[in-house]
C-alpha cells in the first residue's frame, strides 16, 4: 500500500492543482492577517472559510481523482498488488496531499506573524487539524461514491449533493426542526445532531475553543458544559475519526468485491 | 498453465460469459477472437482476477485464483488503453513498475533502444501521443520475463515499423517457449502469428485450435472468409 500512496502522492504534488489549492490558501492566509492584523480573528474567519471549501475541495479531488485514473488503476490491478492496497493507497495519497496543500499554505502566513509567539496557537492547531479531518472524510466519502458508481456524471452529482447536503441542506433542516419543536427540550436533540455532521461538529469545536460561545446563547452554554469538558473533546475526536474509519472500510469492501 | 472450468459471468442481466471450458497447456501463441460483445476482454480480466466471476474455477499454474494476488508475478499484461498519471515521466513510471513488482532481471533499456524511446524518457506522459503511450505500454509488457503474457489489442495505434517490430518480439517471445494469449481484431496479423485460435461466440467457446482446422471445418479457402462465414452463420 505504501508503495501506492508514494506515487499516487508524487503524481498529485506536482500536478498544478495542488499548486493552485497551495497558492490559495497562502494568500487567504497572509490577507487575512493584514486584513485583520489580529490572529484570533483571523482564525474565526479562516474557520469559516474551511469549513465549507475543505469539504467541497476534498469530494470534487477525490472523484476527479478517482475518474481519472481509472486506466492507470486498471494498469496496477494487473500487477500482483493486493487490491485493497490500491485503492486504500490512492485515497491516502490523495488525502495526504491535500491536507499538506492546507496545512503549508496556511502555517507559512501564521508561521511569519508570529503564531508561536501567542496564545492562539491552540487555536490554530486546532483549526489545521480539524481541515485535515475534514479532508480525510470528505475524499474518503468521494471515493465511496466514484467506486461505486460507474458513470462520471452521476458520481460528480452525487459528490456535489452530498457536499451540498452536508454544509448547507444539514444546517436548513436542523434549524427548522429547532424551530418546530421550540416547546420541547432540544438540548440533547441538537447535541446529537451536531455529532451526526462532521462539519457542523467541526465548526463547534473550533467556536468553543475560541471561547466565544457565548454567542450561542443558552445552546451554547449546553454545548461548552458538554464540549468543553476533556470528555466532550475525546468524544468529538472519536467521531472525527469514526467519520474517517468508516468510509475508509467502505472503500475496501467495494473495491474488493467490484469487476473493472 | 490456463485452467478454466465452467465460468460464468454476468454484469447485471447481461450474461457475458455461459459455462467457458479452456486449458492451456503448453507454450505458443493463442489468440481470442470473437464478435463484439462475445466476451474476449471479460475472459481475459478474469483471467488476472479483475473481474471476478460468478461460478467456475481459474487456476494458473495448479493454484485457484480467488483470494490471490502473487500469481500476478508470473503474468505480464498489456492493456488495451494505455492511459498513465500524467505528471510522471516516462522513466519514472517504468521505474514504479519495476517497484511494484520487486523484479530486477529486466530488459527495458533493450526495449526503449528497439521503440526508440530514448527522446521521450523524461517528458510527462501527458504529454506523448497515443502510439508513444501505447509504446511505453509496450515496454512495461515485455520488460519482465513471465512464463505467461496477456496482450489486449497490442497493435492500437502503431506505426508499420513498430508493429513489425512488435511482431519480433511476440515470435522471439514465443520462441522461449511462453504462452501468449493475444486478442486482436485485425485477422491478418492473427494469422500471420497465431498457434492456436479461440474463438468465442455468446459467451462460449465455439472453436479452439489451428487455422487450418477452422478452414476444414468450415470449408473455406482462406482465414478471413473461415471467420466470416462463423459470423454470418450465427447471425442468421
Amino acid at each position: 500500500m505504501f508503495k501506492i500512496l508514494k506515487y499516487s502522492f508524487y503524481d498529485l504534488v506536482r500536478s498544478r492543482w495542488s499548486y493552485v489549492y497551495f497558492l490559495f490558501y497562502l494568500l487567504l492566509g497572509a490577507v487575512l492577517l493584514f486584513l485583520n492584523n489580529d490572529l484570533s480573528k483571523a482564525v474565526i474567519t479562516l474557520m469559516n472559510v474551511i469549513i465549507i471549501l475543505v469539504p467541497l475541495i476534498g469530494t470534487i479531488f477525490g472523484v476527479m481523482y478517482y475518474y481519472n485514473s481509472r486506466e492507470f488503476t486498471e494498469l496496477l490491478l494487473a500487477q500482483p498488488v493486493k487490491r485493497s492496497s490500491i485503492f486504500l493507497g490512492q485515497y491516502f495519497g490523495v488525502a495526504t496531499s491535500l491536507s499538506m496543500s492546507l496545512v503549508i499554505g496556511l502555517g507559512i502566513p501564521f508561521i511569519f506573524y508570529g503564531i508561536f509567539n501567542s496564545n492562539a496557537i491552540w487555536d490554530f492547531s486546532l483549526l489545521l487539524v480539524t481541515g485535515a479531518f475534514l479532508t480525510f472524510i470528505f475524499t474518503a466519502l468521494a471515493f465511496v461514491i466514484a467506486l461505486s458508481n460507474e458513470n462520471r456524471i452521476k458520481g460528480f452529482g452525487y459528490a456535489i449533493l452530498l457536499w451540498l447536503f452536508m454544509a448547507v441542506i444539514y444546517d436548513g433542516i436542523f434549524l427548522m426542526s429547532l424551530l418546530y419543536f421550540e416547546e420541547y427540550p432540544l438540548d440533547k436533540f441538537s447535541l446529537l445532531a451536531t455529532m451526526l455532521n462532521p462539519i457542523d461538529l467541526s465548526r463547534v469545536m473550533i467556536l468553543l475553543k475560541l471561547d466565544i460561545s457565548a454567542l450561542l446563547g443558552y445552546t451554547g452554554a449546553v454545548f461548552q458544559k458538554f464540549f468543553g469538558t476533556n470528555f466532550g473533546l475525546i468524544l468529538s475526536s472519536g467521531i472525527l475519526i469514526l467519520w474517517v474509519l468508516v468510509p475508509t472500510f467502505f472503500i475496501w469492501r467495494i473495491a474488493k468485491r467490484k469487476d473493472f | 498453465m490456463i485452467e478454466v472450468k465452467e465460468l460464468y459471468k454476468k454484469f447485471g442481466k447481461n450474461e457475458v460469459l455461459k459455462g467457458i471450458d479452456l486449458s492451456i497447456n503448453r507454450g505458443g501463441i493463442f489468440s481470442v477472437l470473437g464478435p463484439n460483445g462475445s466476451g474476449k476482454t471479460t475472459l481475459i480480466k478474469c483471467i488476472l482476477g479483475m473481474v471476478l466471476q460468478d461460478s467456475g474455477q481459474i487456476s494458473i499454474n495448479g493454484k485457484p485464483l480467488k483470494n490471490n494476488f502473487k500469481y500476478r508475478q508470473e503474468i505480464d499484461y498489456l492493456p488495451q488503453i494505455a492511459n498513465f498519471p500524467g505528471n510522471l515521466k516516462v522513466s519514472e513510471l517504468i521505474a514504479m513498475i519495476k517497484d511494484l513488482r520487486d523484479s530486477k532481471a529486466t530488459k527495458d533499456e533493450e526495449l526503449i533502444a528497439l521503440f526508440k524511446l530514448q527522446p521521450f524518457l523524461n517528458k510527462k506522459l501527458a504529454n506523448l501521443s497515443g502510439g508513444t503511450k501505447q509504446k511505453v505500454n509496450l515496454v512495461l509488457t515485455f520488460m519482465f520475463d513471465s512464463p505467461l503474457l496477456i496482450l489486449d489489442e497490442p497493435t492500437n495505434g502503431l506505426d508499420p515499423i513498430s508493429h513489425l517490430r512488435l511482431k519480433n518480439l511476440i515470435n522471439s517471445e514465443r520462441e522461449k517457449g511462453k504462452t501468449i494469449l493475444i486478442t486482436s481484431h485485425i485477422l491478418s496479423f492473427v494469422e500471420e502469428i497465431s498457434d492456436e485460435i479461440v474463438f468465442l461466440l455468446e459467451g462460449k467457446i465455439y472453436f479452439k485450435g489451428s487455422i487450418s482446422e477452422l478452414k476444414k471445418k468450415t470449408e473455406q479457402p482462406d482465414f478471413e472468409h473461415a471467420i466470416a462465414s462463423i459470423l454470418s452463420s450465427s447471425y442468421v
